[in-house]
């Protein structure tokens, strides 16, 4: 179970995919304009890089090293398709607000990387262990930022159409910028200069 | 044709591919430390995102569409946009060595480029035409490359410059992107 933990706590902190790593920045960024899409994105990243993560790791010995990455890629873009066709049926008002991102995890270097890197290198439940440690690093990494990005750039807090908070002070004339593109570059850009400060060393 | 030149600089300075959509962050912030690889890396993509988005639309309204399977869209283009790159990279290296020692290293790390993908997907989501298609992937291009060869040279300053420690690298990068995306916000009232 040693390893487990290991490969479990790797993804959340020591080489979490955001900020340390400096990878798929196209959703996190682009998406977390509101903490529903953060949840969402979150959600849905983590569900095809656990899957494709176990279906990767189960038939890693069976794969001619050759085309080994088309088809990982035809793996992921299957579920990606799956999770695409889910979100449209079960929740289509997340599946609109998240619009083609959702397609786009296909080509999220993360997820091939985790598949050419660790899953098809390692046993099943390490693989798991894995999978379910980036996906939580990445979650926290896009629940922080789009937290930031809401607070200022609405004055207030809602989740999933409750309203949970008010930010004294911002609630009638918020910081508008923050909801624009250019906010979320400003936000990461002082999250990981603020992570630097703090001794945390980021980047490439 | 007012259209079509609406759809161009729509595409190339309103919605900017890095600055407004964040495709193609990873060569935006990997590749823009030096002016002479920036320039390569944006042409590389300027080539293939015109290539796929000629190859896919057909695919997508003559294959996909008749035989009722929209939903293949994904997997289909992530597979034809990989083989094209390959057959890009044959051709060019067969047909022009210098061309391909410029651009050679960047094509095939464009496969993955989430850009090109997200391009095929808007030509899809808005319905272009096929010359509508080709012009809204060219000025995607110019676009990127735009704000590439810009990025770059700001950097190549910016390694002189001396920000606080904390800031020095990517954090500043980020931050001068953010000031890239402020001016270019400007753009937005040159077209209804």
């Amino acid at each position: 179970m040693h390893s487990f933990t290991k490969n479990f706590l790797r993804g959340i902190i020591r080489s979490n995919p955001t900020f340390i790593l400096l990878l798929g920045l196209c959703p996190t960024l682009a998406v977390s304009t509101s903490l529903d899409n953060a949840v969402g994105m979150s959600v849905a990243f983590t569900c095809v890089l656990l899957a494709s993560n176990i279906i990767i790791s189960l038939i890693r010995n069976h794969v001619p090293v050759r085309v080994r990455i088309p088809v990982f890629i035809v793996i992921i873009a299957t579920l990606v398709t799956i999770v695409d066709l889910m979100l449209q049926g079960f929740i289509p008002a997340l599946s609109k607000s998240l619009g083609m991102y959702i397609p786009l995890i296909v080509v999220n270097c993360i997820i091939l990387g985790r598949a050419e890197a660790f899953a098809s290198k390692n046993s099943t439940t390490n693989s798991i262990a894995d999978a379910l440690g980036i996906g939580i690093g990445f979650a926290w990494a896009m629940i922080l930022i789009s937290l930031i990005r809401q607070l200022l750039g609405t004055g207030k807090l809602d989740l999933f159409g409750r309203h949970l908070f008010t930010v004294p002070g911002l609630g009638d004339n918020p910081v508008a910028i923050f909801l624009l593109p250019m906010g979320a570059f400003f936000v990461i850009g002082v999250l990981l200069a603020l992570f630097r400060w703090m001794g945390v060393s980021t980047g490439e | 044709m007012s259209n079509l030149i609406a759809i161009f600089f729509g595409m190339a300075l309103v919605n900017n591919l890095v600055l407004v959509k964040f495709l193609g962050l990873c060569p935006f912030f990997g590749v823009s430390k030096k002016l002479g690889s920036a320039f390569s890396m944006g042409v590389a993509v300027l080539l293939v995102i015109v290539v796929a988005s000629a190859v896919t639309w057909p695919i997508f309204h003559f294959l996909l569409i008749p035989y009722g399977a929209e939903f293949m869209r994904t997997v289909i283009f992530v597979l034809v946009i990989a083989s094209l790159v390959q057959i890009i990279e044959m051709t060019i290296k067969r047909t022009n060595l210098t061309l391909y020692n410029a651009l050679g290293i960047y094509l095939p790390l464009i496969t993955t480029n989430c850009a090109v993908l997200g391009i095929t997907f808007i030509n899809i989501d808005q319905a272009y035409t096929f010359s509508e298609s080709i012009i809204a992937a060219l000025g995607a291009g110019a676009g990127f490359t735009l704000v590439l060869i810009i990025m770059s040279g700001i950097r190549e300053r910016l390694d002189m410059a001396d920000p606080p420690l904390a800031f020095k690298g990517t954090p500043i990068a980020f931050i001068t992107a953010m000031f890239l995306g402020l001016c270019f916000l400007a753009f937005r009232g040159i077209i209804r």
